[in-house]
């Protein structure tokens, strides 16, 4: 078969002149991601003060103190009550009374000198997004080692441990995600419903007695939409720096090259949709069926290891599992995305299958 | 004349219903070969099959020399369809929807604007180049549809209906670049409903429930038809209906405004003397009259299964007569 360059750019250069006069789609692609980073990122950002807390002060020193009373000074807590032990702070806040604890281990200031663990634990209910943002606020203060004009410790005094919500949820950690949610969500649709759109207006068939192959058809539609991924991807970046300084401690061509492959897996999977969809509604109905098991399966709302086998081995086949390893890894702990391989294998082998699925199943007929 | 189309025996069923049954076709090359049927006869069905868009449940269909649909990719170079919905961009402007078809179709990059430029004067569309295919009137979006249909100068063009949204006059001139293009070669199969422009056609099949009811040129058709026709002309036309049905040998009756056409069984030897004696009672002031057979006859009279014996006549000379 020969695949014709001016065919597939005919028909790319046809969707993205039809997706600009469309306006609701249009205003989806960018809509969509603004819209869920606002609305994510108002629930972390809020400003939170006099948050009810209660403190274990086990090393009873001039420095403990002078730390509890930095912490109070800041107004974000107010201390309601102080307690001997770390399990007594945890009844507290299982009892509702305090949302946050402070625990100082007797070996604060060895700990603080010595620098290799963290000196104390910010006991933190991490059900509440906006008071788990406040304690990391405050997990950041420094700690004056000298009491007087010493040097100011630089590295994290506490270690912030959320209960309830051991994945720490923030925008740090929720802005890689959000991507793949956006993208998921965004990608499989379009695709699905750009092709079914063309069969319910009787485009398809009289598209499908012209020379064009199906190769062609699909290359050519899939293409505006990768740019539309990377898009939405930049505006979703852009915001999150601007709005909520979320960091990017890896390299951005490997964010880039990552969510790259994860448009692919979703197009592709989009083009598996619009051969088996007979229109729009049923387009949506099985991109839903795929994107709740995506969200809730895939480490974006719940932690990975929590979860029963089955569900991971589902985890496993869907491509946003997989993205969130590769996106946190790039974006959070700074890897590169060769180190990640199995993630891009797994992602890569997705794509191809589908693909595959897609043009076996998408037949030049009306049958 | 070679034949550019030959069909046997060609057959497609959905589920329990046969929507097209039998279909024997012998289309001669550069004429133009109408389908002449009500609602839901198999007319689309027939097309899609030869277009290679149906798989037939049964039977074989030669189109160009081509089997179809084992060869249909080979097919679609030389085609052009254009279905009965507007199936190009509404929200694209002609000239977008003539360029895109023009790349899909693999015209060579320098033959480009110069076949869409004719192609907008051909079809009188070049003061609409900018407007929206959705926006255009349906004579207009008709003539985009036929541009864009033969953009690539195909030796065979389908047609769904191409006409149904269409005033008279637009027909006419529609008529006309049709006939143009079988001048230059083109073999076109048409489907209608409308007499006159299967009047125009060259040959023509009469569908009814995916069967063939009738087959040939028009005029052969009129001329063939089995019944005696009489017009009868009624101040009440209604009254008058339900007299002249109850008259022996009566098997049809058509309403024309005031007029009313009777087709009678041939075996009737004085059909007029029945009919005036059936009318002098019930409805004195009409007058009736013996008349030729018009195609509106001969699609009422093959609806109705009364061309189906002649059809198996041995001297048929109609094209789609079978070897
Ligand atoms: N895909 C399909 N599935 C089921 N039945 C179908 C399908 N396509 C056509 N039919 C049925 O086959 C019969 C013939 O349909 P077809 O569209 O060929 O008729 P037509 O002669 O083109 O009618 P019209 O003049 O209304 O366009 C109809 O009864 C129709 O309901
Ligand atoms: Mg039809």
């Amino acid at each position: 078969m020969i695949i014709s360059a001016t065919r597939i750019l005919a028909i790319f250069r046809k969707e993205l002149k039809q997706l600009t006069r469309d306006r609701l789609t249009f205003g989806m692609i960018i809509g969509i991601p603004m819209l869920q980073m606002i609305l994510f990122g108002y629930a972390i950002n809020t400003d939170v003060r006099h948050l009810h807390a209660a403190v274990a002060d086990q090393a009873q020193t001039q420095l403990s103190r002078a730390m509890i009373q930095d912490a109070q000074a800041s107004q974000v807590l107010d201390i309601v009550a102080e307690r001997a032990t770390a399990e007594e702070l945890e009844q507290l806040m299982r009892d509702g009374i305090v949302s946050i604890g402070i625990f100082i281990p007797h070996d604060f200031e060895r700990r603080l000198q010595q620098g290799d663990r963290v000196a104390a634990q910010l006991l933190v209910d991490g059900s509440d997004p906006v008071i788990l943002g406040a304690a990391q606020q405050l997990a950041r203060m420094p700690v004056r080692l000298d009491t007087a004009t010493g040097p100011v410790a630089t590295k994290a005094t506490f270690e912030v441990r959320a209960f309830y919500n051991p994945e720490r949820r923030s925008a740090v950690n929720i802005v890689p995600g959000l991507i793949g949610v956006i993208l998921t969500m965004t990608m499989v649709l379009f695709t699905a419903v750009a092709i079914v759109r063309e069969r319910e207006r009787g485009n398809l068939e009289m598209l499908i007695t012209t020379p064009v192959s199906t190769p062609e058809l699909m290359i050519g539609k899939v293409l505006p939409y990768i740019l539309i991924g990377l898009i939405q991807v930049t505006i979703i970046l852009g915001l999150g720096a601007l709005l909520f300084q979320v960091p990017v401690n890896g390299s951005l061509v490997d964010i880039y090259l990552a969510s790259l492959l994860f448009i692919g897996a979703n197009l592709t999977l989009g083009l598996v949709i619009s051969a088996v969809a007979k229109n729009q509604f049923q387009a949506m109905q099985m991109t839903f069926f795929f994107f709740l098991p995506s969200i809730l399966l895939s480490g974006f709302m719940f932690p990975f290891e929590g979860m029963p086998l089955v569900a991971r081995y589902i985890a496993e086949i869907l491509p946003l599992t997989h993205f969130l390893r590769l996106i946190r890894g790039i974006m959070l702990r700074g890897a590169e995305i060769a180190a990640l391989a199995p993630e891009v294998l797994a992602l890569l082998a997705f794509m191809v299958l589908t693909m595959l699925i897609a043009i076996l199943k998408f037949r030049k007929s009306l049958d | 004349m070679a034949a550019a189309i030959e069909t046997h025996d060609l057959t497609r069923r959905f589920g329990t219903l046969t929507a097209v049954d039998h279909l024997n076709l012998s289309v001669p090359e550069a004429s133009i070969y109408g389908l002449l049927g009500p609602n839901g006869s198999g007319k689309s069905t027939a097309i899609r099959m030869l277009c290679g868009l149906l798989t037939p449940s049964e039977g074989t269909a030669s189109v160009l020399g081509l089997s179809v649909p084992d060869q249909a990719e080979a097919l679609r170079r030389k085609i052009g369809y254009m279905t009965q919905r507007f199936s190009l961009y509404e929200d694209l402007t002609v000239l977008e929807n003539l360029s895109f078809m023009a790349e899909i179709q693999s015209l060579p990059r320098r033959e480009r604007k110069g076949r869409i430029d004719s192609l907008l004067q051909v079809f009188d569309l070049g003061k609409q180049i900018r407007q929206r295919a959705g926006t255009m009137s349906g004579g207009q979006r008709q003539r985009l549809a036929l541009a864009a249909a033969t953009i690539h100068r195909p030796q065979l063009l389908f047609l769904d209906e191409p006409t149904s949204a269409v005033d008279p006059q637009s027909r006419r001139d529609f008529w006309e670049t049709l006939f143009n293009l079988v001048d230059q070669g083109t073999t076109i199969v048409v489907s209608t409903h409308y007499m006159d422009e299967a009047e125009r056609c060259h040959f023509l099949a009469i569908l009814d429930r995916g069967m063939v009811a009738a087959q040939g040129a028009p005029r052969t058709l009129q001329e063939d038809i089995d019944a005696t026709i009489v017009e009868v002309e009624a101040e009440q036309p209604n009254r008058t209906r339900k007299a002249l049905l109850a008259v022996d040998g009566v098997f049809s009756v058509t309403q024309l405004g005031v007029r009313l056409r009777v087709l009678m069984n041939k075996s009737v030897t004085t059909p007029l003397v029945h009919v005036q004696s059936a009318l002098k009672s019930r409805s004195p002031d009409a007058r009736a009259r013996l008349t030729t057979a018009t195609l509106e006859d001969v699609f009422v009279a093959a609806t109705q299964g009364r061309y189906r014996k002649q059809q198996r006549g041995p001297k048929q000379a109609t094209p789609g007569a079978r070897p």
